[in-house]
């Protein structure tokens, strides 16, 4: 009996495991099936030619500057707030402060917010504002869709970490901005690991910076003006009736996906020369 | 780095006596001790340390003992205001530290904190090498200079017996020295800020017996120099290395004394009963 529990269970992680992999493979395959053909150096380098909505000639370089510049600038902004309030809540506070459960409930709330709420809230902010759709309102209203992604999992990552660092380093005789640097060294790849999952959401959300980003075929060349980015421009052509342009936007997925492969792969990088010395 | 350290070497070994004849002058001027007076220690609604008085005597090893959740820890942490961090904890009562009460309205947490060098349960090295750990404390107390710190690293790293085991390595991580090697590593660190007093938690538990005596050994030569209180759970180190004994009962000391004495002549009923065995 025993045994039979035994073998069901593992057949059923087996499965599990499987349809996961499976999954994978087969939004991989479809992607790189329907958009390899399409994905030439033009995709890359050129902006949209004219007609491009027709399905014609150029690229997607407008959409692929526009999502690193929007992600680059969220990142920036998300990182500045984010370690000093994770800093704050875990050294700062006390153990059992309400301060900063409230904010980790506030967080769990946020985290748990759709990207087009946010997008609809950046949008009537811009308005309140007067200001239209541009770089800088896509960079703000993405960096409040990945804040709470990475606060909340870079502070869970914090709050592993045990007592016995900041113990020591305090009965060194060191003052609490002295110990939040040092421990910081030691939570450089829990951090990195807060920020990739924060690009992962970031980079390909497409709802939030609808309204807030706009979508151009141009470069912005300030932050006031619109901004194309990739998750719209797959969305644009895949709305295409002409099956040209819908392949189009799987290569652009293609490019998508390998952007999001070279950043984690380089924020692993550096992360790994930052903390040679990690424990 | 070769030849840095080569030039290192070179100048330690003079400097290591003059250090030492230093902190003998230093000692032999102040008036190093510690007092407790009518110490109380509260967590939340418990009362964990109960109407403390105590004097430990100078250069001399003190080693507390007693069960598992007397209050051994907790009194330790009142030493360096550790508990500063906790505010669930209250403390009332008087600790003088070289006649200085510490829990007094105008004193420096960090100046407290510089005199007692402190060495943990397990080691708990700083992510950075080997050298940066021993440097780090001596750098945010102000020595910038390459010269002053390089000196300083080499001669606590040599007080340790650590400087000839990793000599060639004291730029790599100190995650990868051996558990004994990492403890040993503490206590330079700790000592690297020239603190008067030592406090050991238990710092030996984690370590194999040869570390352990390494460590052991190390205590017998700094009690030369510096007032060590060690908190301690095995009775036999402490007959081998304390000066003192003080044996706590919950959050009560039921017995203080010389460590021959204590051993050999308990007088109270619970302490004949904790040294035979009948708890602990």
């Amino acid at each position: 009996m025993k045994h039979l529990e035994e073998k069901i269970f593992k057949v059923i992680m087996i499965c599990a495991a499987m349809i996961i992999l499976g999954v994978l493979v087969y939004i991989i395959a479809t992607v790189f099936y329907r958009g390899l053909p399409s994905l030439t150096l033009d995709m890359i380098t050129k902006l949209p030619g004219g007609g491009f909505y027709l399905g014609k000639e150029g690229g997607v370089l407008n959409a692929i500057v526009g999502s690193l510049y929007i992600i680059i600038g969220s990142l920036a902004i998300s990182i500045l707030i984010s370690v000093p309030l994770v800093m704050y809540i875990n050294f700062y506070l006390p153990a059992k402060s309400i301060f900063s459960s409230l904010i980790r409930f506030s967080l769990d709330i946020l985290f748990g917010i759709p990207s087009i709420v946010y997008g609809a809230f950046g949008f009537a902010l811009m308005i309140f504002l007067g200001v239209r759709a541009s770089l800088l309102g896509g960079i703000l209203t993405v960096a409040m869709l990945i804040m709470p992604i990475m606060m909340r999992s870079f502070d869970e990552i914090t709050r592993l970490l045990s007592h016995e660092l900041p113990d020591a380093l305090l009965s060194l005789g060191a003052t609490k901005y002295e110990m939040v640097k040092v421990i910081m060294k030691q939570l450089m790849p829990g951090l990195v690991t807060a920020i990739l999952l924060a690009i992962g959401r970031g980079i390909g959300d497409a709802a939030t910076v609808l309204f807030t980003a706009g979508y151009t075929d141009n470069i912005p060349a300030s932050l006031n003006q619109p901004a194309a980015t990739l998750p719209l421009s797959i969305f644009f052509q895949l709305g295409s009736p002409v099956e040209e342009v819908q392949n189009r936007a799987y290569a652009s997925a293609i490019i998508l996906t390998v952007i999001i492969l070279i950043l984690s792969f380089s924020a692993r990088y550096f992360s790994s020369r930052f903390s040679k010395n990690k424990i | 780095m070769i030849s840095t350290n080569q030039h290192l070497t070179s100048s330690t070994t003079n400097s290591f006596i003059g250090m030492n004849e230093a902190i003998t002058l230093k000692k032999l001027i102040t008036n190093q001790s510690i007092k407790i007076e009518n110490l109380d220690v509260y967590i939340e609604d418990q009362h964990i340390l109960k109407d403390i008085n105590l004097t430990i005597p100078e250069k001399s090893i003190t080693c507390i003992i007693g069960p598992s959740g007397c209050g051994k820890s907790t009194f330790l942490k009142t030493l360096n205001r550790m508990h500063d961090e906790s505010p669930e904890v209250k403390i009332s009562g008087k600790v003088f530290v070289d006649d200085e009460n510490i829990y007094g309205p105008h004193v420096n947490v960090i100046d407290t904190r510089k005199k007692m060098g402190l060495l943990a349960q397990r080691p708990c090295p700083l992510p950075m090498s080997i050298f940066e750990n021993v440097a780090y404390g001596p750098r945010i107390h102000g020595i910038k200079r390459r010269k002053a710190v390089n000196q300083t690293v080499i001669q606590y790293l040599q007080y340790v017996g650590l400087w000839d085991e990793v000599r060639d390595r004291v730029r790599t991580s100190a995650t990868r020295l051996s558990i004994g090697q990492q403890q040993r590593l503490c206590l330079a660190r700790g000592l690297a800020i020239e603190p008067e007093y030592i406090l050991g938690d238990e710092a030996t538990s984690a370590l194999d017996p040869l570390s352990t005596k390494k460590i052991e050994e190390l205590f017998v030569k700094l009690k030369e120099k510096y007032t060590i209180i060690l908190v301690t759970h095995t009775l036999r180190q402490a007959k081998r290395i304390a000066d003192h004994i003080i044996f706590m009962y919950m959050g009560k000391i039921i017995e203080a004394g010389p460590t021959e004495e204590f051993f050999n002549n308990p007088k109270k009923q619970l302490t004949k009963d904790y040294l035979s065995g009948s708890f602990s």
